[in-house]
């Protein structure tokens, strides 16, 4: 008896051997394939949602017109969404997966810079075009010739919070709260510390905490950022861990204002923070309220069809897949040889020197990585994000 | 953290005026009274931020405490570590969330109900104690038992509670998507200012609330007759049997305490921090589980103990140091701790019998 | 010559599946799951010698696991890579292939001495409390990586990718397959001698009556000592393969998750069967990835599966049995007791 439990256990394993095999099989040759490496579960779901929505609408707007016209014929596209589940390792196991298994040509994504970084040198070293859309970490497109974003840098939008928070709170000294796991927010907050003090002077961020990803007390770092007294926080965190930090700021006993950057501007962030982020400032890629032209229209049709406001990631990955298509287009042919391919499509990438996406005109000098204006808004008492300020490079 | 020599700079009168918080928080002050005299008291401001992290800690420390007692309930009787507790911690939240939100109307099921905040929160905590309870008693049911009734390794239970906390997880995540839930509001919040030192009702209530629950614990186990059975089970599983003591059902009273007590917890957790996702009871589980162990596992006073000083060896770690050495000190000198008391603070060395 | 027919026959099935790789008859995602799937078998079956031999409970493989793989990668990264600790490759590519096996000896032996943590304690220690020391020796690894920001602290660490190419460009041939074949065939191998010696002997000793093997003249603090280091160090194989198969290593890969998985496949497979967690990281493998499509679910499934597994067959696939008790007739090639 046991023995032919063991047996029949073996057939088992053959036959799901035997099933595995068999995946992966059949193969399209009149369509083109993107993959997008998204963050749809973990942390922050809900900026891969908005992205893979933002996707799901293009590619009806496109198949619907009979598909992508690349030298003379007309391809139908085919989108391939992985979850990287927000975490780095997966990012890179989701990147390899589109690439080898499902031999995409470009990969949008990942979003943030915690996954894009090592997705990024994943795609580098695979030779596989990769945009970005929400990136704004310096680290992800230097020294890779692969990789490309749509959206500002870093050292471009720490300046913009300084400046902002200066004039605004007449603010001298400052404090910041980041998360040391997660590229994006370590590598903004130093460079919001190195630009504060050279303004005001040295010492004057008076608070430098770091916290883990998975926390959710942040009582220890807050009161130490609270008994040194600063002018404001800023807290350049994922959403979901800002609902937290001004939640038990406020339960501390702090009554100041806060300065968040661009990874606060989801859809998600009113539901989950409520009331405490009422009246906050946070730099951004857009300005959802007020917008005019193919902005608004994309906003539209957005609200229309999920019934919520676009947030900026889903503005950026219309953006960044747009870039991705027109390289694709711009490669002339779709070649037989997948690598060729990439080739030809990362050198018509690389070409490109303007574009005109709804989050703005971008230009790109050749580094991968686009020139273009940063936004400062405020969340109404509505928990609308409301336009305050413009930024844009010399 | 404390600059140089100079003054703290005083907040702008004008950004006091426009933040308008005093609006969201009616009973406080814009600016303390004492904040002038803090110039003077330097070396107060230390001393304030201490007992700051002391409630912090406390604080903390009660989940920690309110988890573990669950974990050395379901240990002592039945020598089994209960992995999937965490995350009948984190079912427990999400219980309470809607049942919340159904009560007030806001969501969850649509019974039409607009109850009053603080009626709906003392309906809400009981029912979901007992939801919790019926949670932990089926998994009790429908995975462990047989394994017993079968004489499997234990081990083999420890792994189906391992993929029982697994299943509690991502069926979660698979059920209700990746998109946090925010629990709502039940209490106003009231924050008290002691000269600098900052409390909130809430943390009032959950350092209390553990602590009623350690004392009915203890007076359960030590006191009753419930109690004298679990404990006897413990020292001996095949002799009670024979003494006319139910076996099951004994077992399953200590399931339905523990997992009340992790449905409690997970009330006062979502309370505190308002962001539920399907993960949040792995992390804070697994401490809470070498929590038990450091203050002996199968003991009520080491859960409560061993608890509490987590709580405080992590504060106390941020407190210092930078965050992320929070998890090395911490874990670091737990090892030490069962270095040197193998059997943890509380526990008692089992005997063996050549 | 029967005797040595398994062996050739191994070794046939590594120049099969290497001649697959280099002629692109398996695709490269087929290549990269029999990677893992090697990995997780040199995995599964250390853990067997400490979880199923000796009996004891050990929750934090993953910890050891995440040295081999720091260790060896930053031995590779130093050796063969620009980087930002040294910034030129210490060594040219030409020895990439004598200096990357090198590094795996140098990650194991960082892995075994990490294995002192919890060898130590378990002087003193047994059962519940020693799993929580293997669990807590877990978090202090992955805590202490997480603070040394020189090699990426939280957010990682990359560049082994070089030392594949160094290795190709010398010879173009799938060097990484090669490598993991050899380690899972040399673990396999290693486990079973040592097992099956008598020194070995004394380990399923302990798991029986440890006071009784003390009698019997086993000392057993110095077995528990091999046994816990020679557990650790392959896992830190294991783990500076699995490091160069991805290209990437992060500490959070290697947390109770990891750990959870492997004890899994070692229950799975039964305690105290070498081919049985072999069979069970196997199996774990292809279900990952045949259960792919499933998306979210694949975490509600598999578990369950395993649940149900344990309600049917609770002492795992293959009990304490070899594949030579099943099958008789396996025994006229290959010993595997």
């Amino acid at each position: 008896m046991k023995r032919m439990t063991v047996k029949i256990l073996f057939a088992v394993l053959a036959l799901s051997l035997g099933a595995f095999a068999l995946i992966g099989c059949g193969k399209d040759s009149d369509t083109i394939k993107v993959g997008f490496n998204l963050e749809l579960t973990g942390d922050i779901p809900k900026v891969g949602e908005a992205s893979k929505f933002a996707a799901e609408m293009l590619k009806e707007d496109i198949n619907s017109k009979g598909g992508l016209e690349v030298g003379g014929k007309k391809y139908k596209l085919e989108f391939i969404y992985q979850d990287n589940e927000a975490k780095a390792e997966s990012a890179v196991n989701a990147a390899l997966k589109l690439i080898n298994q499902d031999g995409v040509v470009a990969i949008v994504g990942p979003n943030s810079s915690k996954q894009a970084i090592p997705a990024g040198a994943t795609c580098n070293d695979n030779q596989v075009v990769m945009v970005t859309p929400w990136s704004t970490n310096p680290d992800t497109t230097k020294d890779r010739p692969w990789v490309f974003r749509a959206c500002f840098l870093d050292p471009f939008q720490g300046p913009v919070a300084v400046n902002f928070a200066a004039k605004q709170f007449g603010a001298k000294t400052a404090a910041v709260i980041f998360d040391i796991a997660n590229d994006y927010s370590k590598g903004l907050a130093e460079i919001f510390k190195t630009e504060w003090e050279k303004k005001s002077g040295a010492g004057t961020v008076v608070g430098f905490e770091s916290h883990g990803t998975k926390d959710q007390d942040f009582s220890a770092q807050l009161t130490k950022i609270i008994a040194a007294k600063p002018d404001f926080i800023f807290i350049p965190d994922d959403y979901n861990q800002v609902a937290l930090i001004v939640k038990q700021a406020h339960d501390l006993g702090y009554k100041g204002p806060f300065m968040g950057s661009d990874a606060w501007g989801s859809a998600e962030l009113m539901t989950l923070c409520g009331k405490d982020c009422i009246g906050q400032f946070f730099s951004t890629h857009y300005a959802a309220a007020g917008a005019q032209g193919a902005t608004k229209e994309f906003i539209d049709r957005f609200n229309a069809k999920y019934k919520y406001v676009p947030d900026d990631v889903a503005a950026l990955t219309w953006d960044a897949t747009r870039l991705v298509l027109q390289a694709i287009q711009g490669a002339g042919k779709v070649d037989k040889d997948i690598k060729t391919e990439r080739k030809l499509v990362r050198d018509a990438l690389a070409n490109i020197k303007e574009f005109a996406g709804i989050t703005g005109n971008m230009k790109f000098a050749g580094t991968g990585d686009p020139q273009k204006c940063a936004v400062v808004v405020q969340i109404s008492p509505e928990g609308k994000f409301e336009f305050k300020e413009s930024v844009c490079p010399e | 953290m404390i600059t140089g020599g100079g003054p703290i700079p005083e907040v702008p009168a004008r950004f006091v005026l426009r933040r308008g918080l005093a609006r969201t928080h009616p009973r406080r002050k814009a600016v303390p009274r004492h904040a002038a005299r803090k110039h003077h008291f330097k070396a107060k401001v230390p001393l304030v931020e201490i007992f700051q992290n002391i409630l912090n800690a406390l604080q903390f420390g009660s989940f920690y405490a309110l988890i573990a007692l669950g974990y050395t309930l379901v240990y002592g009787v039945l020598r089994l570590i209960n992995f999937a507790h965490g995350d009948i911690f984190m079912v427990g939240a999400y219980l309470a969330y809607f049942v919340a939100v159904t009560l007030l109307g806001i969501g969850g099921l649509n019974l039409g109900l607009h109850m009053d905040p603080g009626l709906a929160l003392a309906i809400t905590v009981p029912v979901t104690m007992i939801l919790t309870a019926l949670v932990g008693v089926t998994l009790e049911r429908t995975a462990y038992r047989p394994l017993r009734r079968k004489g499997a390794d234990r081990l083999y239970v420890v792994i189906t509670a391992l993929m029982a906390g697994l299943v509690l997880e991502n069926g979660n995540l698979a059920l209700l998507g990746a998109s946090r839930k925010r629990f709502p509001d039940m209490i106003d919040k009231v924050i008290w200012n002691l000269h600098g030192v900052t409390v909130t009702n809430l943390k009032v209530i959950v350092i209390v609330a553990s602590i009623l629950v350690f004392l009915l614990l203890q007076f359960i186990v030590t006191k009753t007759k419930i109690g004298m059975a679990m404990r006897g089970i413990s020292y001996d599983k095949f002799a009670i049997p024979l003494m006319g003591i139910p076996l099951d059902t004994i077992i399953v009273v200590t399931f339905v305490l523990g997992s009340a007590m992790a449905g409690l917890a997970g009330i006062l957790f979502a309370m505190s921090y308002p962001i539920l996702e399907p993960y949040m009871g792995a992390l804070i589980g697994w401490k809470a589980f070498i929590a038990a162990v450091v203050g002996g596992i199968g003991d009520i006073r080491g859960a409560i103990v061993g608890g509490f000083l987590l709580g405080f060896i992590e504060i106390g770690v941020v407190a210092v140091f930078p965050s992320t050495l929070r998890d090395l000190f911490a874990f670091s000198v737990l090892l030490i701790i069962l270095w040197l008391r193998p059997t943890g603070i509380f526990g008692v060395a089992q005997t063996t019998k050549i | 010559m029967q005797k040595h027919v398994a062996t050739i026959a191994i070794f046939a099935g590594i120049i099969l599946l290497v001649l697959c790789a280099q002629f692109h008859i398996l695709d490269q995602y087929y290549i990269s799951v029999l990677m893992f799937m090697g990995v997780n078998v040199i995995l599964a079956s250390s853990l067997n010698l400490v979880n199923g031999y000796m009996g004891e409970f050990s929750c934090g493989h993953g910890g050891f696991m995440c040295v081999g793989a720091y260790v060896s990668s930053i031995c590779t990264v130093l050796m063969f890579s620009k980087n930002h600790i040294l910034g030129a490759p210490l060594l040219p590519p030409q020895f990439a292939f004598i200096g990357f096996p090198l590094a795996l000896v140098a990650g194991s032996a960082a892995s075994s001495v990490a294995g002192l943590v919890v060898a130590i304690p378990s002087f003193k220690t047994r059962g519940d409390y020693l799993a929580i020391i293997t669990l807590a020796a877990n978090y202090i690894v992955i805590s202490a990586i997480n603070n040394m920001e020189i090699i990426g602290g939280p957010r990682g660490f990359m560049g082994m990718s070089a030392t594949e190419r160094a290795m190709q460009s010398m010879l173009d041939i799938p060097w990484v397959l090669i490598f993991v074949l050899l380690g899972t065939v040399f673990t396999v191998w290693l486990l079973r001698r040592f097992v099956s010696s008598t020194l070995g002997k004394g380990v399923p000793a302990i798991c029986q009556d440890e006071i009784a093997a003390e009698i019997m003249s086993v000392d057993t603090n110095r077995m528990k000592l091999i046994a816990f280091m020679l557990s650790s160090g392959l896992a830190g194989l294991a783990g500076g393969l699995y490091a160069q198969v991805l290209g990437y290593v992060n500490p959070q890969s290697f947390d109770i998750m990891r750990s959870t998985e492997v004890m899994v496949m070692v229950y799975l497979g039964g305690m105290g069967s070498l081919s049985g967690a072999a069979i069970a990281a196997i199996l774990y493998t292809v279900l990952m990835e045949a259960l792919r499509f499933l998306d979210v679910w694949k975490w509600v499934v598999i578990p369950l599966l395993l649940i149900l597994l344990m309600q049917f067959r609770p002492e795992g696939i293959m009990g304490n049995k070899e594949l030579s008790d099943l099958f008789p007739k396996l025994r006229k090639y290959y010993s595997f007791k």
